[in-house]
């Protein structure tokens, strides 16, 4: 009992995991390109209150000086290195719509199992033109 | 001495500024000039580090004056000295050999900022060899692959099938970067501590700790998908086949070589290995998947028409080799890999240069059909291709079979027979690809005249230094053999 318990006390690190699980399965599971980039955000999202919840002490203040001697305070650092990955997903998202738009334009489609067909089919076509030509 | 002292600094901060010069330049030779200088600055400054680093065994660079473990520190030793000479190696023979062929594969109006991010690139790559930051490493990752995706995407222009394989490659890497990520976040709970020598210390104090090693399960999933190590090399056939030829050289010489360098640091320089974990993990893991690696890359590569395709293919059986030698966890099996590593890059950079040439000469894709002989009307260039071809093979007087020689000595010395045969049995297949492609290039008419004149002088050219580096390699191979002992050396101590 204590340790469900003690597991149901960090509820944070089942937030976290219950983000994770929800992203990757949207990424893995779902057709439409825009909604797999949703769920990488979401993925990434649940790594980012990971690091979060880490930095936090319990009890503890923000990392300014008080003054008082006995302060307890919360780890900056995470928090820290959570805002350069928080920019580092926004880039990855921002080149990944800009390649749906892409896409989007090249292939008139940006569901996934139209575009392996049309990628197939253009396969197949390159090697008749080779064929026609011999 | 300004700039003897802060060499690692400069060398990622040089084309970081240059590709922000380059990217609003108006006329893409200036841009290309910009670039080639800066890749040669990179060279004499990686040359110049070889030789402090010779010196005094280890260079420790601390970032704005704040000394690790509370700073970000670069690390240069015995085990990433050569790699950084040989990214600005690859490097300015690849921008050299990118001034004739950019040109035919990407828009002119956009052939400046193609250069920026090929810039970038570079700049990522140094950095990834050199940092000695669990947390600056994911950066740079980062860095590294929006910008390799950019690149790829630019294939765009000859095949449209170009950016689907960047857009895998985005959705595989940022789950593999996210996965890094939270295998830091793991070590740094378990030890409070980002630098990877500090980390070294604190697991020593602490000893076997489950988040530590959960961490480092994390970390080494998100690094072999960078490297392209089997089972999760699914995004590297398309990227390396649908980019255009000088970046496919680019990339796939140095940007896995770089990852498979970082996962050669984790497997050996990070964790002491109480509980025998690491041990289980090669022998049970790596061993196995390498060795299917080898065997699923050669065997698509026989039934592949693209050219292209199929030597992204074999690259994924060499990456094999390379985490095979790894997996054998002994001092000669760690130097057989680190060899390999060198030797692979450029034989695989100087392959897809000339496949990228004859796709220039032919006018379309390379492909067993449109390559009917080729060979016999660009020769200097098919000769090149030849020997690089040799090299992958294993061919003695070529950096392929040094490679092999080592891989076989450090397999004796395990004294398991099977593993003989893995590898032999694997160099013999792919004498039947390569075979397939002479023949086609080589026996055959050709189908119709080139569409260019003459075979482009700078892109021959730098093919042929590739081609000369891997024969020099090849007969004397004291170098680099003796940077994959150092490697060795630097990672689990002398022996």
């Amino acid at each position: 009992m204590s340790s469900l318990y003690s597991v149901l006390l960090n509820w944070n690190y089942i937030v976290v995991i219950m983000l994770m699980m929800a992203g990757l399965y949207i990424i893995i599971s779902n057709q439409n390109f825009i909604k797999k980039l949703v769920g990488l955000s979401i993925f990434q999202s649940s790594v980012f209150i990971f690091y979060i919840s880490l930095g936090k002490v319990s009890g503890g203040t923000a990392p300014i000086l008080t003054g008082v001697s006995d302060t307890v305070y919360s780890n900056p650092l995470p928090h820290v290195l959570i805002l350069t990955a928080i920019v580092v997903g926004v880039a990855t998202n921002a080149l990944g719509l800009a390649l749906v738009v892409r896409i989007h334009e090249a292939f008139d489609s940006i569901e996934e199992k139209k575009l392996l067909a049309l990628k197939i089919e253009d396969g197949h076509q390159e090697n008749e033109q080779k064929d026609n030509k011999l | 001495m300004l700039i003897l002292n802060n060499i690692p600094a400069l060398l990622v901060a040089i084309p970081l500024l240059a590709s922000a010069v380059v990217s609003v330049l108006p006329s893409a030779r200036i841009a290309w000039g910009v670039a080639f200088v800066t890749t040669l600055c990179c060279l004499y400054m990686a040359f110049e580090l070889t030789e402090i680093v010779s010196a005094s065994l280890t260079l420790s660079y601390a970032f704005g004056g704040w000394e690790p473990p509370w700073g970000i520190a670069f690390v240069v030793d015995g085990a990433n000295v050569h790699l950084v000479l040989l990214v600005a190696f690859i490097s300015v023979i690849a921008t050299v050999y990118a001034l004739t062929t950019l040109k035919h594969e990407i828009a002119v109006e956009d052939l400046p900022k193609a250069y920026a991010v090929w810039l970038l690139t570079i700049a990522s790559l140094f950095g990834l060899s050199m940092t000695g930051d669990a947390f600056n490493l994911f950066v740079f990752l980062e860095i590294s692959a929006l910008s390799s995706i950019t690149l790829i995407a630019l294939g765009a222009g000859q095949d449209r099938r170009a950016l689907l394989a960047a857009y895998n490659y985005l959705i595989i890497g940022a789950i593999g970067a996210t996965f890094y990520v939270i295998g830091v976040g793991y070590l740094y709970a378990a030890t409070g501590t980002l630098n990877l020598l500090d980390i070294i210390e604190r697991l020593n104090e602490i000893g076997t700790n489950q988040a530590a090693v959960t961490g480092l399960a994390f970390m080494l999933a998100g690094i072999m998908v960078k490297a392209g190590v089997f089972p999760v090399h699914i995004w590297l056939p398309a990227a390396y086949s649908f980019a255009p030829s000088a970046v496919s050289s680019l990339l796939s010489a140095i940007a896995t070589k770089v990852a498979i360098y970082y996962l050669a640091r984790l497997l050996f320089g990070i964790f002491i290995d109480t509980t025998h974990l690491i041990d289980l993990f090669l022998l049970f893991v790596l061993m196995p998947v390498s060795v299917i690696a080898i065997f699923y890359g050669t065997i698509a590569a026989i039934y592949q028409i693209d050219i292209k395709r199929l030597f992204a293919l074999s690259s994924i059986a060499q990456i094999g080799y390379i985490t095979f030698a790894f997996s054998i966890n002994t001092h000669s099996g760690i130097s057989a890999g680190f060899i390999h590593l060198i030797n692979h890059a450029l034989i695989k950079g100087a392959l897809f240069m000339a496949v990228g040439i004859f796709a220039i000469g032919i006018g379309q894709r390379a492909t067993m059909n449109s390559l009917r002989g080729v060979g016999r009307q660009m020769p200097i260039t098919f000769t090149g291709f030849v020997i690089a071809g040799l090299a992958l093979i294993g061919v003695p007087l070529t950096a392929g079979f040094i490679s092999k020689l080592y891989l076989f000595k450090a397999i004796f010395e395990t004294g398991n027979g099977i593993y003989v045969a893995v590898i032999a049995v694997s160099s013999a297949l792919s004498v039947l690809y390569l075979w397939k492609i002479f023949e086609v290039m080589w026996l055959q008419e050709p189908l119709q005249p080139l569409k260019i004149e003459k075979e482009p002088v700078l892109a021959c050219v730098s093919l042929w230094l590739l081609v000369f580096t891997i024969i020099i390699f090849g007969i004397y191979s004291a170098g680099v053999s003796s940077y994959g002992m150092n490697a060795a050396n630097a990672l689990i101590g002398v022996r």
